[in-house]
């Protein structure tokens, strides 16, 4: 007898199943008849379809599985310094986590306001719980990842950069970008932004790249504490995912919708490529220092994760119901990360504009070069004299790389689409915007500036479409300023009024770190401003010599 | 291929080395309220920057009409500082999850164990009634307040605004989930009880077209501030208040029913931080050193047309207190005591009820 006989069997009582209590939920809602609501999140999109929800969400499940989820990650934080993680931890990872984690909280509450505009377009109730946690879900990432980032700050030797961070966000030359991947959640087409650009594509597929390539490598340079907070993050990923889906279910059934979310796709998918391969690609390359030849290089996992997972298994089927998807894209996407050292060239970059940062990037090695010319072939040629360089200009009293000469770097134009700059030199192209001459980095970016926003696409009004605005090229704000006073008002500067907060190593010697002397006398420019004063003719040539790319002397 | 190697320090940890700022262990870009910073600050202050803190290119992505991501105009509401509000409540995901679960815990705890027991076969049959057309229609009430302020929480200028915004609504949401469920696990116990009830009485009862009204006015309104302060400065202690606290808590006991009042208490814990937060970012506009007035008018306003609909949604409400076999509580009592209450909210806000 005793072996049929759990607790569970004598205590348990009828219930309603998981499928009744999600019905039940759904039937809450209902149409207004005194007031209507405001539309107030305007989209080109007909949406007549409710979208269902095949998770079968409650809240009553829901908010005691994720305080256990919480429970353990912040037990882990707590055995992480139980354990002394900080001792063993690598700078050079955690250097990069200043950039990372001053982006990330941003978009993410970004998410959480999208919800509101995909939870008033969707006709019917039945995903409302699915926003709803969605929405509480982009809270809890926004404010878990503020707190780590805070543990960090508490921690780790250097908290320079970690306790200016969301300032840091709002005016650095490099966070720029990931207020592009921000912004577009939510501003704009409400279908474009929260449903196609975040749920379908930067959820459904490069969220992969950002919260489990990412912590992989967090783990490889002793730092446990991101992959216990990202994969609980990205554990709350599948839920959108399911969101997304549903709502893209439902707009297919409108064949009016097909050539909007055509646009949307191709748009969504090209510049999340272009912006968090940019940034994700940078971290895991080069912010460690584990160079085991056995793990996938960020171009391998790319591979796996986003051309087979996402493109074939995902983005190939919307085929079939008559989507036009541009294969194309994928395939370029790829070489550029390839065969054209994408992600290497942003690194490059951001490296060239240290000074202008707020942490540390330390020179790559010996034992650097031979991993990236093992994973990608070709490239000790093209950047590993660069590096030397770098190292060699870290050192105090050398003239800074951004405006040595003798290295041989271009400063490159910024894509006023992608706001990555337009690094893969050949691919540059030019287009005007109400009469204003603007650098693209590829002519999909150009495409999306140009045509995807804008106020009317292949003939058909889009009234609802975002427009690119703001100071969108960086360079611009300092055209003309001399590099000291610029990171001064940046507000880079220590407390100590002088030491600046970036470096270009990881020594943490105050005799070896960089002052606002060091750098001053050098003066900013932009390079569009510079571009559009040309006369045409000049303005030809220069781009015709920006195609050809340059060539970084030997560092002897 | 040869580069120098260079000299990393042997430890990561806080204190391994001395150089500038090794010790700056705070967040130093915005003011605390206090003389330190709350863990809620630190998590919550600034995560949505704006042009003046500190996008240094603005916004960079528009809408067709030209505004970025985030406007002062979603209100009519002006501040000459919105990013003063500090939420009372100092939530962050960590407590509120710690709360929202808590809640769940104990909602289910008791009903479980009251339907263990039989309980809701003990209750009075004219009390089961008003469970399935009153507390049923009611539910509707709580989930159009949480559209609404999920609605809202995309607006607000600042992140300590749409935090607590999205808090509140995540609350509501709750609720009305927990009413839904209550109501259709109670309802397998009881014979013949409609669960569908409640729905028809929401769109359909004389009695709660008033209800009906003023909760549509609230999710139909433009500016998310309205939305934010009609819920919890007017409908909340004029009507929520009314029908949870001044019916349900002190009904359901002497009718059998020990179920309803814990599943219901939740709400009004809930209300009071969410009233906290409210007053508090309420009073710094009515406060506010530049545009006091110009508040302290719209509010009045607000306050104006939102009771106006809230009395017409009490007053459809009156005959229910009738209903029950055993009456412990008189409405007019009740309703008494709401006014009562919204009287001492407005008068934080040096705002006045208008006369019926």
């Amino acid at each position: 007898m005793s072996g049929t006989l759990t607790l569970n069997k004598i205590t348990a009582q009828r219930g309603i199943s998981v499928g009744e209590a999600a019905k039940k939920i759904a039937d809450l809602g209902w149409n207004p008849s005194y007031v209507q609501e405001a539309m107030t999140f305007p989209t080109d999109y007909k949406i007549t379809k409710a979208p269902k929800d095949p998770m079968k969400q409650v809240l009553r499940s829901y908010f005691p599985m994720q305080e256990e989820k919480d429970n353990r990650v912040y037990g882990a934080l707590d055995a992480a310094l139980r354990g002394d993680m900080f001792r063993n931890v690598e700078p050079r990872w955690v250097e990069w986590m200043k950039l990372f984690l001053a982006i990330i909280p941003f978009p993410e509450i970004s998410a959480a306001r999208s919800m509101a505009m995909v939870g008033r377009l969707a006709p019917g109730e039945d995903l409302r719980t699915g926003f709803t946690m969605q929405m509480v879900d982009e809270f809890r990432h926004s404010t878990i990842q503020m707190n780590l980032k805070k543990w960090y700050m508490e921690n780790y030797i250097d908290p320079a950069g970690f306790d200016i961070t969301e300032e840091a966000f709002g005016k650095c030359y490099a966070t720029t970008i990931g207020r592009q991947f921000g912004e577009g959640f939510i501003t704009g087409d409400a279908i474009t932004s929260a449903n196609v650009y975040l749920t379908v594509v930067a959820e459904t597929a490069f969220t992969n790249t950002l919260f489990v390539a990412m912590p992989s490598e967090a783990a490889r340079n002793g730092d446990y504490a991101l992959p216990t907070v990202f994969l609980s993050v990205q554990s709350d990923e599948s839920r959108h995912i399911g969101n997304g889906h549903s709502m893209l279910m439902s707009m297919l059934k409108e064949p009016e919708n097909h050539l909007l979310l055509e646009r949307d796709m191709r748009y969504a998918f090209w510049q999340n490529h272009a912006i968090v391969d940019a940034a994700i690609g940078t971290f895991i390359e080069y912010g460690t220092t584990n160079r085991d030849k056995n793990k996938e290089s960020y171009a391998e996992m790319w591979h796996r994760w986003i051309f087979e997972d996402y493109y074939r298994t995902y983005m190939l089927p919307l085929e079939k119901y008559g989507i036009k998807i541009h294969h194309d894209d994928v395939q370029t996407a790829w070489k550029r990360l390839t065969e054209k050292h994408y992600v290497h060239k942003v690194a490059q970059f951001f490296a060239v504009g240290w000074s202008a940062n707020f942490w540390r990037i330390e020179a790559q090695t010996d034992k650097d070069f031979e991993w990236f010319e093992h994973k990608y072939p070709g490239w000790y040629a093209q950047f590993g004299e660069f590096w030397k360089w770098y190292e060699k200009l870290s050192h105090r009293g050398q003239t800074n790389i951004l405006f040595n000469s003798d290295v041989g770097y271009v400063y490159p134009h910024r894509c006023w689409s992608c706001l990555v700059p337009c690094l893969i030199r050949e691919d540059i192209v030019t287009d005007e915007i109400d009469g204003k001459l603007h650098t693209f980095a590829h002519e999909l970016d150009r495409w999306t500036a140009v045509e995807a926003f804008a106020g009317e696409y292949q003939g058909r009004p889009t009234p609802a479409m975002g427009r690119f605005s703001g100071r969108r090229e960086w360079e611009s704000v300092y055209h003309n300023v001399d590099i000291a006073d610029a990171i001064k008002d940046l507000g880079f500067v220590r407390t100590d009024g002088k030491t600046l907060v970036a470096q270009p190593h990881l020594r943490f010697d105050q005799k070896e770190m960089w002052t606002l002397d060091d750098v001053r006398g050098h003066i900013l420019k932009s390079p569009l401003q510079t571009l559009r004063e040309m006369s045409p003719a000049d303005r030809e040539k220069h781009l015709a010599e920006y195609r050809k790319g340059f060539t970084i002397n030997p560092c002897n | 291929m040869t580069a120098v190697q260079t000299e990393s320090a042997k430890s990561g940890a806080a204190g391994s080395a001395v150089f500038p700022d090794s010790d700056s262990r705070k967040y130093r870009y915005f003011e605390p309220r206090s003389k330190r910073a709350t863990h809620y600050e630190d998590v919550t202050v600034d995560v949505q920057p704006d042009p003046e803190r500190y996008l240094l290119q603005d916004w960079i992505i528009a809408f067709p009409n030209g505004k970025g991501a985030y406007t002062k105009d979603n209100t009519a509401a002006l501040s000459s500082n919105w990013h003063a509000f500090r939420a009372p409540d100092q939530e962050w995901e960590r407590t509120h999850y710690q709360r929202q679960s808590r809640i769940e815990a104990m909602v289910q705890a008791v009903i479980a164990n009251g339907r263990k027991s039989g309980a809701p076969k003990s209750f009075d049959k004219a009390w089961i009634k008003i469970l399935q057309n009153h507390l049923g229609a009611w539910k509707h009430a709580e989930f159009g307040l949480g559209t609404s302020l999920m609605q809202a929480q995309r607006y607000g200028y600042t992140q300590m605004i749409n935090n607590a915004t999205l808090t509140n609504s995540s609350y509501k949401l709750r609720l009305s989930q927990d009413i839904t469920l209550y109501l259709a696990e109670i309802g397998m116990d009881i014979p013949g009880f409609d669960d569908a009830a409640g729905k028809r009485a929401w769109l359909e009862d004389k009695g709660w077209q008033g209800t009906r009204e003023a909760i549509e006015s609230i999710m139909g309104s433009p500016d998310y501030l309205e939305q934010y302060f009609a819920t919890n400065i007017v409908f909340e202690p004029l009507v929520g208040e009314l029908f949870r606290s001044g019916f349900l808590m002190q009904v359901a006991s002497s009718n059998g029913d020990f179920i309803t009042p814990p599943v219901i208490s939740s709400a009004e814990a809930d209300y009071e931080r969410n009233l906290a937060n409210t007053i508090d970012l309420m009073h710094l506009l009515v406060t506010d050193n530049q545009h006091a007035a110009h508040n302290k008018k719209l509010f009045q306003g607000w306050v104006n047309k939102h009771v106006a609909l809230a009395n017409k949604a009490a007053a459809g409400l009156q005959p229910i207190w009738s209903q029950p076999h055993s009456k412990p509580v008189q409405y007019a009592d009740a309703r008494a005591q709401s006014v009562e209450r919204i009287k001492k909210i407005l008068g934080e806000l040096g705002l006045t009820l208008p006369k019926e």
